[in-house]
C-alpha cells in the first residue's frame, strides 16, 4: 500500500520536472573554488586535521576566556612540614632532692636504690642508719635519727619561675601522690588541681609531672600549656595534637612512640603557606598545577594562544616578505632576480637553529623582558624564514608571466606593481597558502623547541614548549605526568592539524587530481 | 657540465662569504658577557691587573679590539689558512674539538639516515601504488605524525617508557657506568645500546618527510604517458611498478639522498643534547649558550658550508642521473 503511493508519487516528480528548469534538472556546475571544497571535505585526514585545529582554537582562545583562573594566577596550600621538636620521657628513675641544710650524695642514692629493689624499709651505711619511709606512691622520704635527709621521688615539681622551698615540695608531692587536692606547707594553703599546678592564692607557682619535655633545638622554651596538653595528649594515647601558641599562632604536633628508648618524639608541623606546586589533578585543577603553583588546564590554553599567534604572526611575515621579494624577482627577471636570488641563497644558508640560540643566549644575558623577547623571537624566525617562500613564488611567476593573460595586462596598460600583486600573485595563492598552512606546523614546533630548551617564550608566559621544560627534571618527568604529556599532546595536535590541512589543500588544489 | 660545476662552486664560495660575514657581525653585535666574566674572574685574584687592563687585553687577543669588517678580515684570513682559534668554553683549539666528536655525530646520522631510507621509501611506494586505499591513509598519517612530533616530546615519552618503565636503556650518556670494566666488545655495544633511542628518535621525526616525498613523486611518475604505454603492452603490474615506474622514481630520490648526505655530518642538536650525546651538535650548544664566539663561528660557517655542498650536490647529481636534464 504505501509502496504503491511512494511510487506514483515519484512518477509525479519525473513527469513535472521534465517540463521546468529545476536546480535539480540542471547540469551541476560547479566553481573552481566549489570544486577544491568538494575536494577537501572528501580527504578524511584533511577534515580530521580541520576538526583538530577547530578544537585546538576553541581550546587556546575561547578556552582562556571560560577558564576561572587567569594564566599566572598562583594557588597557594598549607604545607606542613614536620621538624623534631622534643622529647618526652616518662620518668622511671628517682629524682632525690635533699632538704635544707642536708645532703644526700650518689653513694647514698645508690644505696638507697638498692634498699628499695629488695624492698628493704631501711639501709645502711659508714655506721649510720637510714630509714626509707613510703610516702605515696613512688615517693619516699629517707631519715635518719628522726630527721628527715632527702626525698625520693619520680613525679617530679617544676617551679613556675621561683624555686619551689622544700617542704612545700615535700607537702605537694604527698598530697599528688596520695591523690589528695589539698595541702598545707609552712602555714600556708595550697590547693593541687587535676592539672597537678599547685595553686595558692590564686596562682600556679608550679606543678607536678611524671613527664620530662626536652627540646629538640636551641632557644626553646615550653610554655606550661603547651607541656599539660603534650602529656595529656601522650595519657590518652593521642598521635597528633594542635596547640595555639602564645603568639596566636597554630601549630600541629605529631607524637611517636619509640619503645626502645621509651620516649616519645615530638614533631612540630610548621603550617607554611606554599605555593600549590605539582599538585595532582583534581576538581578545582582537572589537570593539576605546575611548578609555580599555576593551574595546568588553564596554562595549556594561554600557551596555545602564545603558541598559536606566534605562529601566525612569524607565517605573516615570512610571508609578506617572500611574496613582495619573490614577486619582484619574478617579475623583472635579470639582474634584478639574481640579485635576490642570491640573497634568497645567503639567507638559506644560515644556519637559523645555532642562531636562534646565540641570540637567545644572548638576550638571557642581557635580561630582555619577556614580552620584548617574545616580539624579538617571532621578528628573527620572521626573518629567516621567507626564502622558501621567495623561491616559491618567484618560480610559479616565471611561468605565469609568459601566458597571454599578462601580456593582456600589460596591453591595458595597468601598472607593474598592480600586474604583481592583482594579477600574478593571486594565481600563486593556492601554493602559498599550502606552505603557509605546512609552515605554521614547523613554526610552532621551532617555538615550541626553542622555548623548551628556555630561550624562546619566557615565564610568565605559557607557552606549549615551555610547559613541558619541567620535564628536564628526572623527577617530574617520571612522577608528574600531567605537567608535560598534556602540553605534548596539544602539540603534537595543533601540528598535525596543521599538517593534514595543509595535506588535504595541496591534494584539493591540485587540478591533476582526479576526484 | 665542468663549467657548469665551477661557476655553482664559485658562487657558493661567494655566498660563505656573505654568509660568514652576516653572521660574524650578529655575534660581533651581541654583548660578549664571556670576555667581561673571564676578565672579572681574572681581575679577582690576588695581585692582578686591574679589570680594564684585563678586559683590553682578552679583547686584544681575541682580535675583538677590531671594528667589525677588520676583525672579520682577521677572522676570514686565519679561517682559510685553518686556524679558527681556541675554543672557549673547551680551551682546546676548536678543530682539535670538533674532530673529537664529530665522528660520533656522523655514525648516529648515517645509521638513522640509512634506516629511514630502508623505511620510507618501500612505504612511499606501496602508499602511491594504492592511493586511497586503507594502507595509502595510514601511511600518510603516519608520516605526518612523525613530522608533526616535536622532537623534544617524542625523545621524553621514549625516555619514560623505555628508560624509565621498563628499564631498558639509561637515561643520558653515551656510555654506562662501568663502561671502563668492559672488553672492547661490550664497549661497542654499551655505546651502541646508548645509541638506540636517540637513533629511534631521529629515525621516527625525519622518515616522514622522505616517505611524502618518495610517495609523491611516485604518483607523478604513475601518471605518465609512458606508465601508460607499459600498461597499455600488457606489461604485469608488478613489472610497470617495480621496472618503470619506480626506477624514474629514483632519479628524484637520487638527488635528494645525494642532498642530504652532507647534513649526516651536522649533528642533531636537540636529540644530542636531550640524550647528553657528545656529538657535535651537542658541544656546540653547550659552547653557544655561553657565547663562545670561536667555536660558534665555526660550527655556524660548518653547517653554512654543508647546506651549500648539499644544494650543490642534488643539483650535479639531478644533471647527472636525469638525460632529460640538460645544462645551460
Amino acid at each position: 500500500m504505501i509502496d504503491k503511493k511512494d511510487v506514483t508519487e515519484t512518477n509525479e516528480t519525473k513527469e513535472t520536472s521534465q517540463y521546468s528548469l529545476n536546480d535539480d534538472r540542471r547540469v551541476k556546475v560547479l566553481s573552481p573554488g566549489a570544486l577544491v571544497v568538494k575536494r577537501f571535505f572528501r580527504n578524511r585526514l584533511a577534515v580530521l586535521g580541520m576538526i583538530m585545529l577547530i578544537a585546538m582554537f576553541v581550546f587556546s582562545f575561547i578556552g582562556g576566556l571560560v577558564s576561572p583562573y587567569g594564566q599566572d594566577q598562583q594557588f597557594y596550600r598549607y604545607d606542613s612540614q614536620l621538624k623534631e621538636f622534643a622529647g618526652v620521657v616518662k620518668n622511671n628513675d628517682f629524682r632525690y632532692t635533699a632538704a635544707d641544710g642536708q645532703k644526700f650524695d650518689s653513694v647514698l642514692q645508690a644505696k638507697f636504690q638498692l634498699a628499695y629493689q629488695k624492698g628493704e624499709s631501711s639501709f645502711n651505711y659508714k655506721d649510720v642508719d637510714y630509714e626509707i619511709t613510703e610516702e605515696g606512691t613512688d615517693f619516699y622520704s629517707i631519715s635518719s635519727d628522726g630527721t628527715m635527709l632527702a626525698i625520693a621521688f619520680k613525679d617530679i615539681v617544676n617551679g613556675d619561675g621561683a624555686d619551689i622551698p622544700f617542704s612545700v615540695k615535700y607537702e605537694a608531692l604527698k598530697a599528688y601522690t596520695n591523690n589528695e587536692t589539698a595541702f598545707t606547707a609552712d602555714g600556708a594553703e595550697y590547693t593541687l588541681d587535676a592539672d597537678g599546678n599547685i595553686v595558692t592564692g590564686g596562682t600556679v607557682i608550679g606543678y607536678i609531672s611524671r613527664f620530662v619535655v626536652s627540646p629538640t633545638g636551641n632557644g626553646v622554651v615550653f610554655e606550661r600549656i603547651f607541656k599539660e596538653q603534650l602529656e595529656e595528649a601522650i595519657d590518652s594515647g593521642l598521635e597528633e595534637f594542635n596547640y595555639v601558641d602564645a603568639e596566636g599562632e597554630e601549630y600541629t604536633y605529631k607524637i611517636t612512640y619509640d619503645p626502645t628508648s621509651l620516649t616519645w618524639s615530638v614533631k612540630q608541623g610548621t603550617e607554611t603557606y606554599v605555593y600549590d606546586s605539582y599538585a595532582p589533578p583534581s576538581k578545582a585543577h582537572p589537570l593539576g598545577t605546575d611548578k609555580n603553583g599555576m593551574d595546568m588546564l588553564t596554562r595549556l590554553m594561554y600557551g596555545g594562544r602564545v603558541s598559536l599567534i606566534i605562529g601566525f604572526i612569524v607565517v605573516f611575515i615570512e610571508t609578506i616578505i617572500g611574496v613582495i621579494l619573490g614577486g619582484i624577482a619574478g617579475y623583472f627577471g635579470k639582474w634584478v632576480d639574481n640579485l635576490i636570488m642570491r640573497i634568497v641563497d645567503i639567507f638559506y644558508c644560515i644556519p637559523s637553529m645555532p642562531l636562534i640560540i646565540i641570540l637567545g643566549a644572548a638576550m638571557d644575558a642581557m635580561k630582555v623582558a619577556p614580552m620584548t623577547r617574545m616580539v624579538y623571537l617571532m621578528l628573527i624566525l620572521g626573518f629567516l624564514g621567507w626564502p622558501s617562500i621567495a623561491r616559491l613564488v618567484r618560480g610559479q611567476i616565471l611561468s605565469l608571466r609568459e601566458q597571454e593573460f599578462m601580456a593582456a595586462a600589460e596591453a591595458c596598460g595597468i601598472r607593474v606593481s598592480r600586474r604583481i600583486f592583482r594579477h600574478l600573485i593571486p594565481n600563486v595563492i593556492p601554493q602559498l597558502i599550502v606552505t603557509c598552512t605546512m609552515g605554521l606546523g614547523s613554526t610552532i614546533i621551532m617555538e615550541a623547541t626553542l622555548s623548551f630548551l628556555g630561550i624562546g617564550v619566557k615565564f610568565p608566559f605559557a607557552s606549549w614548549g615551555n610547559i613541558i621544560t619541567d620535564v628536564n627534571e628526572a623527577y617530574v618527568m617520571t612522577h608528574y605526568w600531567f605537567v608535560w604529556i598534556p602540553a605534548g599532546i596539544c602539540l603534537l595536535i595543533a601540528v598535525l592539524g596543521f599538517n593534514f590541512v595543509g595535506d588535504g589543500l595541496r591534494d584539493a588544489f591540485d587540478p591533476k587530481m582526479k576526484r | 657540465m665542468r663549467k657548469y660545476i665551477l661557476k655553482r662552486i664559485a658562487l657558493s664560495v661567494g655566498i660563505l662569504f656573505c654568509v660568514t660575514f652576516i653572521i660574524y657581525a650578529l655575534l660581533r653585535c651581541l654583548p660578549a658577557s664571556y670576555v667581561e666574566n673571564m676578565a672579572m674572574q681574572l681581575a679577582m685574584k690576588p695581585g692582578a691587573k686591574p679589570y680594564e687592563e684585563w678586559l683590553a687585553q682578552l679583547n686584544a687577543s681575541y682580535g675583538l679590539d677590531k671594528s667589525i669588517l677588520p676583525g672579520y678580515l682577521t677572522w676570514l684570513g686565519d679561517a682559510i689558512r685553518g686556524h679558527f682559534g681556541d675554543s672557549w668554553k673547551y680551551t682546546v683549539p676548536v678543530l682539535q674539538k670538533f674532530s673529537e666528536v664529530i665522528w660520533l655525530s656522523f655514525i648516529m646520522g648515517a645509521i638513522a639516515f640509512v634506516l629511514e631510507l630502508i623505511i620510507a621509501i618501500p612505504l612511499g611506494v606501496i602508499a602511491a601504488t594504492k592511493q586511497y586505499s586503507r594502507a595509502d591513509y595510514a601511511i600518510t598519517a603516519g608520516a605526518l605524525v612523525g613530522i608533526s612530533l616535536p622532537t623534544f616530546f617524542f625523545a621524553t615519552i621514549l625516555k619514560l617508557v623505555f628508560s624509565v618503565k621498563l628499564g631498558w636503556f639509561d637515561l643520558y650518556g653515551l656510555v654506562g657506568r662501568n663502561y671502563a670494566q668492559l672488553d672492547q666488545m661490550g664497549k661497542i655495544l654499551d655505546m651502541a645500546s646508548h645509541l638506540v633511542l636517540p637513533i629511534t628518535t631521529l629515525v621516527i621525526v625525519s622518515v616522514g618527510s622522505l616517505m611524502r616525498y618518495t610517495r609523491t613523486n611516485m604518483l607523478e611518475v604513475l601518471n605518465a604517458d609512458y606508465i601508460r604505454t607499459a600498461r597499455a603492452k600488457g606489461l604485469s603490474e608488478k613489472k610497470v611498478i617495480y621496472q618503470h615506474a619506480f626506477r624514474n622514481t629514483l632519479i628524484p630520490l637520487v638527488t635528494i639522498v645525494g642532498g642530504s648526505l652532507p647534513s649526516l655530518f651536522s649533528g642533531a642538536l636537540i636529540t644530542e643534547t636531550l640524550f647528553s650525546i657528545p656529538g657535535i651538535g651537542y658541544t656546540s650548544y653547550q659552547a653557544m649558550l655561553i657565547g663562545d664566539i670561536p667555536f660558534s663561528m665555526f660550527y655556524m660557517t660548518f653547517l653554512a658550508i654543508l647546506t651549500l655542498a648539499g644544494n650543490l650536490l642534488s643539483d650535479i647529481l639531478y644533471a647527472v642521473v636525469d638525460p632529460r636534464v640538460r645544462i645551460a
